[in-house]
């Protein structure tokens, strides 16, 4: 289905919070309409992020998303706020560029497991050990949705994908544990059951200078389920429940035992300059001393 | 930089253009032989309240090139060889999306890592078709370190006017050449200069990409800024139609290709440069551009002492190609030498335009400029 599909269409029900108030997309094609798969996590994640904007009233012009190529390339139509989707992967690496022609937005990164543990691992590596300020959302449902369930980096074990029916081999990068390297300041990690933790580690992360990187475990129905025997939206869903382990449970647990579990909560949360703040400084240090610079334009 | 006379190599003279011509912001990657420009942009920009930032590879550095220029700064990369061609996929999304943005290219000998500190006219044709789908851009060819900070400050200028990402094709000696450089005052400099619109108040009449109206495409006066009410909800990188609803319509992109192709190729005769030297009488003329016009135009001196009618032909844009002064200059004169330091890459575009009748020879040249004698034996040899 095609956007031109929807538009002008009438008589569409209201997004209980976001349409007609927030997003103007919503407005453009007269009314809410979801363009996910029944039970896919991506829609509550984009209220979630609706409600945030909603309730503590944010500047949408200060907050601009940056969405790439993935299942959820759709979400702008739930979103408030300006959005400037981009190539596959390369979210991080325009906002790095968005930040510091202008300081003063701070750009939210809207990632899949593929666009930022796959084909954009550099720059999210990168991004993160500059502490360059944004937001980084990873929406982490296990595959690739958008081209028909293959293999994802996050893919665990033995998981079967489109292009692994035997089983994955290799094993899985874990967000967390790559951003903590690189020198993120803002970690943390949460699935779809847990909506009003992520509210409020996206409230956090929003309020936080630097770089903030939420995982937020998602259900793909349509591919991860069908593939794994896990068929209906609320049996993908309890899987990843039973599979979730807070922080505090974790530290009693074996690494044998954490395997293919999903570690929540707060992992890091410190205080460091920010890129551009150091930038600034230096900018100010230089001007101060010397005067040849003559073309004011 | 102090106005009046001064002595740059061209990478230098590059960096100085394109300061002038309001660029804020760079974004690049070390790679042999463009590394004086990073380094210098490096130094020059916090002067002036710029941003330079090396990024981790060249995808990343044209990516936040095109993020500053979203985000409202005059933005441009550098790049040779290798990195160029991981530009490709991020400059097809810049041409389809209209963002003004400039990539200056020092281009090193290919394939491959080729020799890294020897020139080649390599890129020429990957500039235009390197990306996926369709779109044109305009590219500069400078043969000299003055044209170097002339062209990259019309560059900046093209990029705002027109909205398209503007090249610069410089090459590993071009760029390691020190000659006089002759800087404009402040005056001559703001008078020239396009700057970046204001975004629009009424956002209700506001189109942000080409439409073509009747017969002629209109480009929109500003280029949409992050933070202002006017940036479009969503402006999305694939096919979109003029107010930047993206459909899967044939149609749209039908007209999204349309709109991008021929803001570029109907306005030709606005955007193309040419330069002629003895072409009033000439029954030969010589086809060539950028560093390689300087062997050519000794070699046409040489010849007319001789007293050979011979003339030259400097593209001094490359993109787009200037279909009908080529097509003018072949019914003119019956030969034409295509003079190139590659393998002719262009000469499949010049033949396209010639006249009937009309024969075109090729002198091509490898990682070395070509020695003016070569020309002038080729010259006698085509006149004979």
């Amino acid at each position: 289905m095609s956007i031109a599909d929807i538009k002008g269409e009438a008589g569409l029900p209201e997004h209980p919070l976001i349409a007609n108030k927030i997003t103007y997309l919503a407005k453009q094609f007269g009314g809410f309409k979801s363009f996910f798969c029944g039970g896919c996590g991506y829609g509550s994640i984009a209220q979630l992020i609706g409600n945030v904007f909603y309730e503590d009233k944010i500047d949408i012009y200060k907050y601009p998303f940056i969405n790439g190529v993935g299942c959820y390339t759709m979400i702008p139509l739930l979103l408030p706020g300006k959005i400037l989707m981009n190539l596959h992967g390369r979210g991080v690496a325009v906002a790095t560029g968005i930040q510091m022609a202008n300081p003063d937005l701070k750009p939210i990164v809207i990632a899949g497991d593929g666009d930022l543990l796959s084909i954009g691992t550099n720059h999210f590596i990168h991004a993160a050990r500059r502490n360059l300020d944004c937001v980084c959302i990873l929406l982490h449902n296990l595959t690739y949705g958008m081209t028909g369930g293959q293999t994802a980096p996050t893919a665990y074990l033995g998981q079967i994908s489109s292009t692994a029916t035997q089983g994955i081999i290799d094993e899985p990068i874990d967000a967390v544990e790559l951003a903590k390297t690189a020198g993120a300041t803002y970690i943390a990690r949460c699935t779809t059951a847990q909506p009003i933790q992520f509210m409020k580690y996206f409230r956090k992360a929003l309020q936080h200078k630097g770089f903030s990187l939420i995982d937020m475990v998602s259900q793909c129905i349509t591919y991860f389920g069908r593939h794994n025997k896990l068929n209906t939206p609320v049996e993908v869903f309890n899987w990843i429940k039973a599979n979730t382990v807070t922080i505090k449970q974790a530290e009693k647990m074996s690494k044998e035992e954490l395997k293919n579990k999903f570690v929540t909560g707060e992992f890091v949360e410190v205080e460091k300059p920010t890129f551009m703040a150091k930038y600034l400084e230096l900018i100010e240090k230089i001007q101060k001393g010397n005067n040849h610079a003559t073309h004011r334009n | 930089m102090k106005p009046g006379k001064t002595v740059l190599i061209g990478n230098f003279a590059m960096v100085e253009g394109a300061l002038a011509a309001g660029c804020r912001f760079f974004a690049g990657y070390p790679i042999t032989p463009q590394n004086d420009v990073p380094e210098k942009m490096s130094v020059r920009l916090p002067q002036l309240g710029g941003r330079f930032i090396q990024m981790e590879d060249e995808i990343a550095s044209i990516s936040a090139v095109i993020g500053a220029s979203f985000a409202g700064l005059k933005a441009m990369t550098s790049t040779s060889g290798p990195g160029f061609s991981l530009m490709q996929e991020s400059l097809s999304w810049a041409a389809c999306v209209e963002v003004p943005i400039v990539i200056c290219d020092v281009q090193r000998t290919g394939p491959g890592s080729g020799v890294v500190s020897l020139p080649h006219q390599s890129d020429i044709i990957q500039a235009q078709y390197g990306g996926n789908g369709e779109y044109k851009v305009i590219a500069y060819a400078p043969s000299s370190c003055q044209e170097l900070f002339d062209f990259t400050f019309d560059a900046f200028n093209d990029a705002e006017k027109w909205h398209v990402p503007v090249f610069i094709f410089s090459d590993a000696w071009l760029g390691n050449v020190r000659e006089r450089v002759v800087i404009p005052s402040l005056e001559e400099i703001n008078k020239k200069i396009i700057p970046r619109k204001p975004m629009p108040e009424d956002i209700g009449k506001w189109i942000p990409f080409s439409k073509k109206i009747g017969e002629k495409i209109v480009i929109p006066e500003a280029f949409p800024t992050l933070g202002y009410d006017s940036f479009p909800d969503w402006l999305p990188s694939v096919s979109h139609n003029p107010t930047g609803i993206a459909s899967e319509e044939s149609l749209v992109s039908f007209k999204m290709i349309e709109a991008i192709c021929d803001k570029i190729t109907k306005n030709e005769d606005k955007i193309c440069r040419t330069k002629s030297y003895y072409l009033e009488d000439a029954d030969i003329a010589i086809v060539t551009y950028g560093f390689p016009s300087r062997p050519a135009l000794a070699a046409v001196r040489k010849a007319r002492e001789e007293g050979i009618k011979v003339g030259l032909l400097r593209l001094l844009t490359v993109w787009p190609f200037p279909t009908k002064e080529m097509h003018e200059l072949s019914e003119k004169v019956k030969k034409i030498i295509d003079v190139e330091m590659n393998w002719g890459q262009m000469l499949v575009w010049m033949q396209a335009n010639l006249a009937e009748g009309t024969q075109i020879y090729l002198i091509p040249e490898i990682s070395k400029l070509h020695d003016p004698k070569d020309i002038l034996g080729k010259i006698k040899e085509v006149a004979a």
